[in-house]
């Protein structure tokens, strides 16, 4: 199997720990596997993507445009930012919720959140649109976003991973109080 | 041994512990950070670490150390090697006794530093080995086997990763804490005509280095890390020559297999005799690398050198972009026009097969470049590129809400209203401090350079007020000395310490004014206020950035007296602290003027659902009040922001 999944965001909103469940699940399986990250000063609020590739053959751990089978948005403009980076009829996994960036705010720069969506159901085959809003006041949390978003993303078939191997990461990853609440979070229904 | 998943810079600490370190110093740069705080991290009890006040201090410290026989490291970015400078040159001459290894991490793009320089370039100039890795698995070995190779010919060597490898990660198989190897230093043994660096030993000591170097050209040519990968055909003439995480790139390029591979580790002194092994048969080269030419022009030296027929491309010919970072694409479709520009039919790299070929969304790299490429003419461009799509949100990184940079600049712009003034910044979080709506940062050059620049710019127009705003961390690393520079030259200026306890940019570091150490044990502690009134400045003010009102109105008298004065504004970060209390806006005071929202710029604050109102996304605000303290209408209330900082301050 190989797999290159694409996480993208702004800072602050979780891909890191997302990307490293992946990470664990796949080295639980025994697979290669290489990821790369942004650190440093872009996490202040800036764009952040994570690059994750699994499986035998693979060299360097960027992906290159038009290689993703799966990019998992935890922003709408964000996720069309990265577009470019998916194959032919790969999966797209893109939570709704906008964040908005302050230039936008004090009118500096536009950003409609509704049309990046819209332009994602245009021009995607295999899209799933998250709303988090629920499953976050269900389970008390807003840090919940990521573990929904990998929820919907092994549902998708593109993951390359098993709903139990993210269960196992999860298990291995995330302190021990906030298991059950992540667990509970991968298996809701999330999609709008 | 045991397989971890690591982060590149874990994998070099790991090697680094594995090769027997016994002591670590360095400065907080993106991306080397995690190098040092991973050794503490793992430290098996026997390794001193220290963050050092800057990377001159460490580059002494870890000097000293291997001077008396134990293994060092010293860690910094790449412009943190300008500082650390001056000791590295003089200490090339000096050699050293226990291996040290000197990292440098690079930021080709660059991603989070202010200059695009290359180590490698650096190694030449300073007569310094140079190791550099291509994936975090070699990174483990790797700067192991630089530990040996520094003891064995007495000289630092550098450790060059770039943020590809620094800041990747993969599953690499690591040694078990009782397999690390020990290093018993034999101890600093006296011998001036060693250690003493007068002009006789000097020129001695040239004539050795540059006879040791010419002989490593050789010795490195057998490295197994530096490589020849044969062609598929291996009657190809057609060779590239790579390096670091380019080297990767060009391995996922299918279309590299057409040609001979050469693969530089050691970029200084180079692998000569390999190199003209790869030449041999070659009638063309193309040259893929980060930053500066450095293989491209090392082949066009040895091709004159032996008398060699071959063409060598680059970036000095137009065939790679010279600045920037590589990327997959822009390899692939180098490597694809250079396999495929004698030939019809071959398509480009293998990148580019997507939906979206990078031609078409690389427009600048691909048009830039001479000799039009026959082959991108094949390059699947129509029917699956997609269309243009809506205007992409702007996200340039913002202060955090709540960040009391925000407020020590929304103070000092209220105070001065009206005045001619220049902001001279500086390097760390506050530098954020440029974007609207503050533009609070009218200079940045480097660490601890705006306290001079503002003192030059008073030299020029006198009637303006100069200020110059620096971080804690940066002024303890490179501050002092211009604030002295102040002092004696008797400049009419105010300086800012921003101090929020911690060096936030890089991931909440200690330093000499937080009273901990890298270790996380209790440190000796440097009073900033002692140490600006021991200059001689007689007032220095420590004010809270949270109480806006009372502040405004004294850093109004402040920095209307003459003479070098000082404000300290004293606040710890917010991502040390939690709130007491989150602020919201009360729907029906709010008067809708956005003033809040025009003036500071805080993430926390946001429209409400009808697009008319401020609101408080809650997830964000950390209860700084400072919204509250300026709504015209006294509508937002609720904020607390806990004093006391996360750490034990």
């Amino acid at each position: 199997m190989k797999k290159n999944i694409i996480l993208c965001g702004v800072g602050g909103q979780g891909t890191v720990l997302a990307s490293r469940l992946i990470a664990t699940a796949a080295m639980r399986k025994g697979l290669p596997i290489r990821t790369a990250e942004t650190i440093g000063m872009a996490q202040r609020g800036g764009s952040v993507f994570s690059h994750i590739r699994i499986g035998e053959g693979v060299s360097s751990p960027l992906i290159a445009k038009g290689e993703a089978d799966l990019i998992i948005g935890f922003e709408p403009g964000e996720t069309v930012r990265m577009l470019p980076y998916l194959r032919q009829g790969g999966a797209v996994v893109v939570s709704r919720a906008p964040v908005m960036p302050v230039s936008a705010m004090i009118g500096k720069s536009a950003y409609c959140a509704e049309d990046m969506v819209q332009y994602l159901r245009d021009n995607t085959e295999n899209l799933t649109v998250v709303d988090g809003s629920r499953a976050a006041e269900e389970l008390g949390s807003t840090k919940i976003l990521n573990v929904l978003l990998l929820g919907a993303a092994v549902k998708s078939g593109e993951l390359g991973l098993d709903r139990e191997d993210v269960e196992e990461a999860i298990r291995d990853r995330v302190p021990d109080r906030f298991v059950d609440m992540n667990l509970k979070a991968l298996r809701m229904e999330v999609k709008e | 041994m045991h397989k971890e998943f690591l982060m590149g810079n874990e994998a070099i600490a790991l090697g680094a512990l594995a090769a027997g370190v016994n002591l670590v110093s360095g400065y907080p740069g993106t991306p080397s950070t995690e190098v040092l705080e991973t050794v503490a991290r793992r430290n098996p009890g026997n390794v001193y670490v220290e963050w050092s006040v800057n990377e001159k201090a460490g580059m002494e410290v870890a000097a000293g150390a291997a001077y008396s026989g134990a293994r060092t490291l010293v860690t910094m970015k790449q412009v943190g090697l300008n500082v650390a400078s001056d000791p590295l040159m003089s200490l090339e001459y000096i050699g050293i006794k226990g291996g040290m290894v000197v990292l440098v991490a690079d930021d080709p793009g660059p991603i989070s530093s202010q200059t695009e320089q290359d180590t490698r370039t650096f190694g030449a100039y300073s007569k310094v080995p140079v190791f550099d890795p291509s994936s975090v698995g070699e990174a483990y070995e790797m700067i192991q086997e630089a530990f040996d190779f520094s003891e064995k010919y007495g000289t630092p060597v550098f450790f060059r990763p770039t943020t590809r490898i620094d800041h990747g990660y993969e599953a690499v198989e690591v040694k078990e804490p009782e397999d690390y190897r020990q290093t018993v230093p034999e101890g600093f043994i006296k011998d001036p005509a060693r250690w003493v660096i007068f002009p006789r030993l000097a020129v001695k000591n040239h004539a050795l280095i540059e006879e040791r170097n010419a002989r490593l050209c050789d010795t490195l040519s057998d490295y197994p890390r530096n490589t020849i990968t044969p062609a598929e055909d291996p009657g190809s003439r057609k060779g590239i020559a790579t390096q670091g995480i380019s080297y990767m790139y060009t391995k996922d390029t299918k279309a590299a297999a057409e040609a001979w591979i050469l693969r530089i580790a050691t970029p200084f002194p180079f692998p000569e005799k390999l190199a003209l092994e790869f030449l041999e048969g070659l009638d063309e080269v193309l040259c893929v690398e980060e930053l500066d030419p450095v293989i491209e022009r090392a082949l066009i030296y040895v091709c004159g050198k032996y008398g060699k027929k071959v063409k060598i491309t680059g970036k000095l010919t137009g065939h790679m972009p010279s600045s920037g970072e590589n990327t997959r694409e822009i390899v692939a479709e180098a490597v694809g026009r250079f396999i495929g520009q004698n030939r019809s039919g071959q398509a480009a790299g293998e990148g580019t097969a997507g939906q979206t070929p990078a031609a078409a969304d690389e427009p600048t790299e691909a048009t830039s470049l001479p000799e039009p490429p026959a082959a991108a003419a094949d390059e699947p461009t129509e029917a699956t590129s997609l269309p243009e799509p809506p205007a992409l949100p702007v996200r340039p990184p913002v202060l955090c809400a709540g960040c009391p940079h925000r407020a020590s600049f929304y103070i000092i712009k209220q105070a001065m209203k009206g005045e001619k003034t220049i902001y001279a910044g500086d390097i760390g979080c506050y530098t954020l401090g440029n974007a609207a709506p503050l533009d609070m940062c009218d200079t940045c050059l480097c660490m601890g350079a705006g306290i001079g620049i503002a003192q030059g710019v008073g030299r020029v127009e006198p009637d303006t007020r100069c200020f110059a705003f620096v971080g804690d961390s940066t002024f303890f690393a490179s501050g002092i000395t211009g604030t002295v520079n102040a002092m004696y030259n008797q400049a009419d200026m105010t300086l800012v310490v921003l101090d929020n306890s911690t060096t936030a940019m890089t991931g909440h570091q200690p330093h000499p004014g937080t009273g901990r150490s890298a270790m996380g044990q209790a440190a000796g502690r440097v009073s900033i206020e002692a140490v600006l009134r021991g200059i001689g400045l007689t007032t220095v003010e420590v004010l809270d950035p949270l109480d806006f009102a009372g502040s405004v109105e004294a850093v109004g008298k402040i920095a209307r007296q003459p003479g070098v004065k000082a404000i300290i504004f004293r606040s710890p970060c917010v991502a040390m602290t939690r709130p007491k209390g989150r602020a919201a806006v009360d729907p029906g005071t709010c008067t809708g003027c956005r003033k809040c929202i025009r003036e500071l710029g805080c993430p926390g604050l946001i429209l409400d659902e009808d697009g008319k109102r401020a609101k408080i996304d809650s997830s964000q605000c950390t209860g700084c009040t400072l919204c509250e303290q300026i709504c015209p209408a006294g509508a937002i209330s609720g904020g607390r922001k806990n004093d006391t900082c996360g750490e034990g301050r």
